[in-house]
């Protein structure tokens, strides 16, 4: 197989997202990551296929040069699921935003987490229905003033994060679109494990929804107010590097090494790959003002997946039943002779 | 009294009871024996609209109708000439089916003061009240008796209590001279390898309501059922949902592509995803879906990935997956959507049969969306009719809705095994060979004859494209051009219409031209076809279409619908297919005969409708 570059994902398609759009940044870290996949795990190029539903984000499909569909709204999840079970060698890449994954989506995408069907989900979140023009969406907010929200919402928003620990997931990361490398870096990760792997790319929306993740993206900030949490690395951020998270009684605190006798040796070691859903769970609904908002992979473990499942047990039944071909089927059971 | 034995070309028995008592096993033996020993047969189980209603009440009677005959028999009868009722509650919802020489068995021990009174019976004397005191009655202490028979087996009380079906089903062998050795064997091949145990006192209670039955002189008569003189060949017995996995099955081995069925349980439509999670063996992936859509969608995704795909629902269902048929259709990917129908609007009646997804099947989407609707005729049929099916699915890649019924799906016949070998090959236009370099697979590109595109799947080098909702050109491309979007309209249509070169024409009964011709499609046909022929042996002139191909319809349909004076179109629904047929063939003087209450024709009812509008 020769080898891949970015050049052999991109299709003859025009990008057509808006100027400044968080979205492309996201394109071109999968372009670069999927080379990378191919390499560690010998793929060839068609054997990817992209799925995605309908929104901004959606139209990735068309972007890429591999095999692609575009579908409708809400329903990507379950076309994935259906390709992947269909044909476990395929490796499937999935495009959905807050509103199509959370909202309409939001039902198949809790399944395919709890059946832990080996695609790779990256999940957009810009806060805001961009396809629309502006309403707000599941992830934005609470008060967030939108188009169908003149006066602030009045509904809290979900954490992507908690809800994918909440069923059970058994993959997830979270990057900035900003954070090119990062971004490439949690979707080769993803592309490493097997089951379901929801990454999610916080995204600006620069017409609708401008600076949704300023307070976290601005470089002035950013350092302080994230933190990049890597398998076996200790928990360190901030601009001078000497921020650290430690346990305190039920939760999680920042702290600077340093400052109130915390010494390097208090701070935590990352674990992505413990069963502990509890500290998961706190990384992942870490926020401002006390906390930095976690990136990179939080979670990776291993658990049987939906795909080898299905597969094994039809191998399994193959192998045990005396039913081999339809004439067998139609002659099983009762049948009598008309002579 | 004189005890006679009876020659007799067909009986129907009804057995029904509260939903407990085991009448849907009984009523099955009674039919899978009368099978084997080789007489016609249709059933129909009428199962209650509640799983565990109170026991004893009417909306708990579960009922099972077995029509055997000494020639075949296309209908599981109108009326009953034996009731078994079980309890109050039973005789109170059946009595309505027997025949005026019908036989009336029940379990007198059931009929106590609260038995009556939870049936709904006001006085002692329920068969007054129903006016059925004239048929012979026939009052056993089945209860007790059963307790008796049993009472030195080690057996619980209930678990006695729960074989008082088989001495039911012996009284019933009696009367109508079974052959008690093809239920013995049945017995044993049943039970023998879950339930060892049960095999020796099932048979012990069987053989001692058989033995009572014939003690007693309360039997006024018993009744000789010859098998009929069939083909030879062999046999099975066949509900429509089993034959219609199994004609998935076969579609699947014939084209060579893994069964892929995702779906969601519903009523009546749940027995087929049943019966494909069991044969796993022959390569089938069944994926019980979180919902409806997802049921739809993730076969949409396996058919992407080359897998003959499938979803089975009835029509709240098929109203829910309505999108992503549009989806199925504008991506043109094969696909066999399975609605067994039932009595609606909304959550309507879902154990009760009807005809009225007609009109959704073939225009329930949004857009210019046409879609391929076939019907099958009969249980047996469903076999043939999901190998069809899928087979148009895949050779013209499209989307295809198989429109079952309640009453066909849960029926069975008799039916006659095929050999796989009787079968066609299913060839899908795969895109083969490599692209020159350079050059880009359109998926769009048209077969010029049949319109139908390539299916280039997802592993096979050098054919990477997009499908999707969104309209494109032929090439594959995004694209709102308003020409373009008309030429994909008209494409779309005529890429459907063309599917009739490839469907077989269709068939009169009868007479082939003159002044009345009846029309029927999907399970009405044996009823319907047991009328015409009543009323052709009785001298009417008069001819029979039957379509199993809706839409597209068969290219002679204009034809046969002209070479008739009227055109009378019997269905379970409101001039769904009336209608459509007015559609296309306008100049048809066109009448019609509907019936919706959730119930099956009568063949009576369609006799007389047919000789009113012969004097009309
Ligand atoms: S509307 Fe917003 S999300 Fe959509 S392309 Fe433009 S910037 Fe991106």
């Amino acid at each position: 197989m020769a080898n891949l570059t970015f050049k052999d994902f991109k299709s003859d398609q025009q990008v057509r997202w808006c100027p400044g759009c968080g979205d492309h940044a996201v394109l071109s870290a999968l372009q670069r990551a999927l080379p990378k996949v191919s390499q560690a795990l010998g793929y060839a190029k068609e054997r990817y296929v992209v799925v995605s539903g309908i929104g901004c984000s959606s139209r990735l499909t068309y972007y890429m040069d591999t095999y692609g569909f575009h579908s409708i709204h809400g329903r990507a999840t379950a076309i994935s699921t259906g390709i992947k079970v269909a044909n476990p060698t395929l490796t499937v890449w999935q495009a959905c935003g807050d509103g199509d994954a959370l909202a309409i989506g939001g039902n198949h995408f809790i399944h395919a987490i709890r059946r832990n069907i080996d695609i790779n989900v990256i999940l957009f979140n810009n806060q805001i229905y961009g396809l629309t023009k502006g309403q707000y969406s599941p992830t934005s907010k609470f008060g967030a003033i939108t188009k169908t929200s003149p006066y602030g919402t009045v509904e809290h928003p979900f954490n992507p994060g908690s809800l994918v620990l909440g069923a059970k997931g058994t993959f997830f990361a979270r990057s900035l679109d900003v954070e090119l490398h990062l971004s490439e870096e949690i979707m080769t990760q993803a592309a490493l494990h097997d089951g379901c792997s929801v990454m999610e790319m916080l995204t600006n929306c620069v017409i609708f929804n401008d600076g949704a993740h300023k307070d976290l993206s601005d470089p002035e900030v950013r350092a302080d107010r994230t933190i990049v949490l890597r398998h076996g690395e200790k928990m360190l951020f901030g601009k001078d590097h000497n921020k650290g998270l430690v346990l305190q009684g039920m939760g999680i605190k920042a702290v600077t090494i340093g400052e109130g006798g915390y010494t390097i040796d208090d701070i935590l070691v990352h674990d992505a790959h413990t069963d502990n859903m509890g500290i998961h769970m706190m990384l992942a609904d870490m926020k401002g003002p006390g906390l930095p908002v976690a990136l990179g992979v939080i979670r990776d473990v291993k658990d049987i997946t939906y795909d080898d499942g299905v597969r094994d047990q039809v191998k399994d039944v193959m192998l045990k039943s005396n039913i081999h071909c339809v004439d067998d089927l139609l002659h099983s059971g009762s049948t009598w002779e008309v002579e | 009294m004189q005890h006679k034995v009876i020659d007799t070309k067909d009986v129907v028995i009804r057995f029904a009871g509260d939903s407990g008592d085991g009448m849907q096993l009984t009523g099955s033996l009674f039919a899978d024996m009368s099978a084997i020993y080789g007489n016609g047969l249709s059933t129909f189980p009428d199962y209650p609209a509640e799983i565990r209603a109170p026991q004893g009440t009417v909306s708990g009677v579960s009922g099972f109708q077995v029509h055997i005959g000494s020639e075949d028999v296309s209908t599981p009868g109108d009326y009953c000439d034996l009731l078994v009722a079980m309890n109050p509650a039973a005789l109170w919802a059946n009595a309505k089916w027997c025949k005026p020489t019908a036989m009336i068995l029940i379990d007198v021990d059931s009929f106590d003061e609260n038995g009556l009174r939870k049936a709904g019976f006001k006085t002692d004397n329920p068969f007054e009240e129903l006016r059925v005191e004239d048929r012979a009655i026939i009052a056993a202490p089945i209860s007790t008796l059963t307790m008796e028979s049993l009472k030195d087996s080690g057996l619980a009380r209930k678990a006695i209590l729960k074989c008082k079906n088989m001495f039911t089903l012996g009284m019933a062998c009696y009367i109508y001279s079974r052959p008690m050795e093809y239920i013995y064997a049945y017995l044993e091949k049943k039970f023998a390898k879950k339930h060892p145990e049960v095999i020796a006192p099932n048979k012990k209670v069987l053989d001692d309501g058989f033995n009572y039955a014939a003690n007693i002189q309360a039997i006024p008569n018993t009744y000789v059922v010859e098998p009929s003189p069939k083909k030879k060949g062999t046999y099975r017995n066949i509900t429509g949902n089993q034959a219609t996995a199994w004609g998935l099955l076969a579609a699947s081995e014939k084209s060579g592509l893994p069964l892929f069925c995702g779906s969601y349980p519903i009523t009546p439509a749940t027995g087929i995803l049943e019966e494909l999670a069991i044969h796993k063996s022959l390569g089938a992936k069944t994926l019980q879906a979180e919902d409806e859509i997802a049921g739809i969608c993730t076969a949409i995704g396996a058919s992407f990935a080359g897998n003959l795909a499938a979803t089975t629902t009835s029509g709240p269902g098929l109203s829910l997956k309505a999108e992503a048929l549009g989806l199925a259709a504008m991506t043109e990917l094969p696909l066999v959507v399975v609605d067994v129908q039932r009595a609606g609007p909304s959550t309507g009646i879902p154990t009760k049969t009807e005809q009225t997804d007609l009109t959704q099947a073939i225009y329930g989407r949004n857009g210019e969306c046409p879609i391929p609707v076939v019907a099958p005729h009969s249980p047996a049929h469903c076999f043939d009719a999901a190998f069809y099916a899928s087979k148009m699915a895949l050779e013209h890649m499209t989307p295809v809705i198989l429109l079952s019924e309640g009453f066909i799906g849960n029926g069975s016949e008799p039916w006659r095994i095929p050999s796989m070998a009787d079968y066609p090959e299913i060839k899908p236009p795969f895109a083969r060979g490599v692209l020159p370099e350079g050059e880009r697979f359109h998926p769009f590109d048209r077969d010029p004859e049949t319109l139908v595109r390539r299916w280039a799947v997802p592993g096979q080098a050098g054919y990477e494209h997009r499908v999707g909702g969104l309209e494109k050109n032929h090439s594959g491309a995004i694209s709102s051009d308003p020409q373009n979007h008309a030429l994909m309209t008209k494409e779309r249509q005529d890429r459907i219409e063309k599917i009739a070169d490839s469907i077989p024409p269709v068939k009169v009964i009868g007479e082939q031209k003159g002044k009345l011709l009846v029309v029927g499609w999907g399970g009405t046909y044996g009823h319907i076809l047991s009328a015409v022929n009543k009323v052709i042996e009785d001298g009417g002139k008069i001819g029979y279409a039957h379509f199993d191909n809706i839409f597209p319809l068969p290219k002679n349909t204009r034809e046969v619908l002209l070479s008739f004076e009227k055109v009378l179109v019997c269905e379970l629904n409101v001039r769904q297919f009336a209608s459509w047929l007015e559609s296309r063939v306008p100049e048809a003087n066109i009448v019609y005969y509907n019936k919706v209450q959730g119930q099956p024709f009568l063949v009576t009812e369609l006799v007389e409708e047919i000789k009113k509008q012969m004097e009309d």
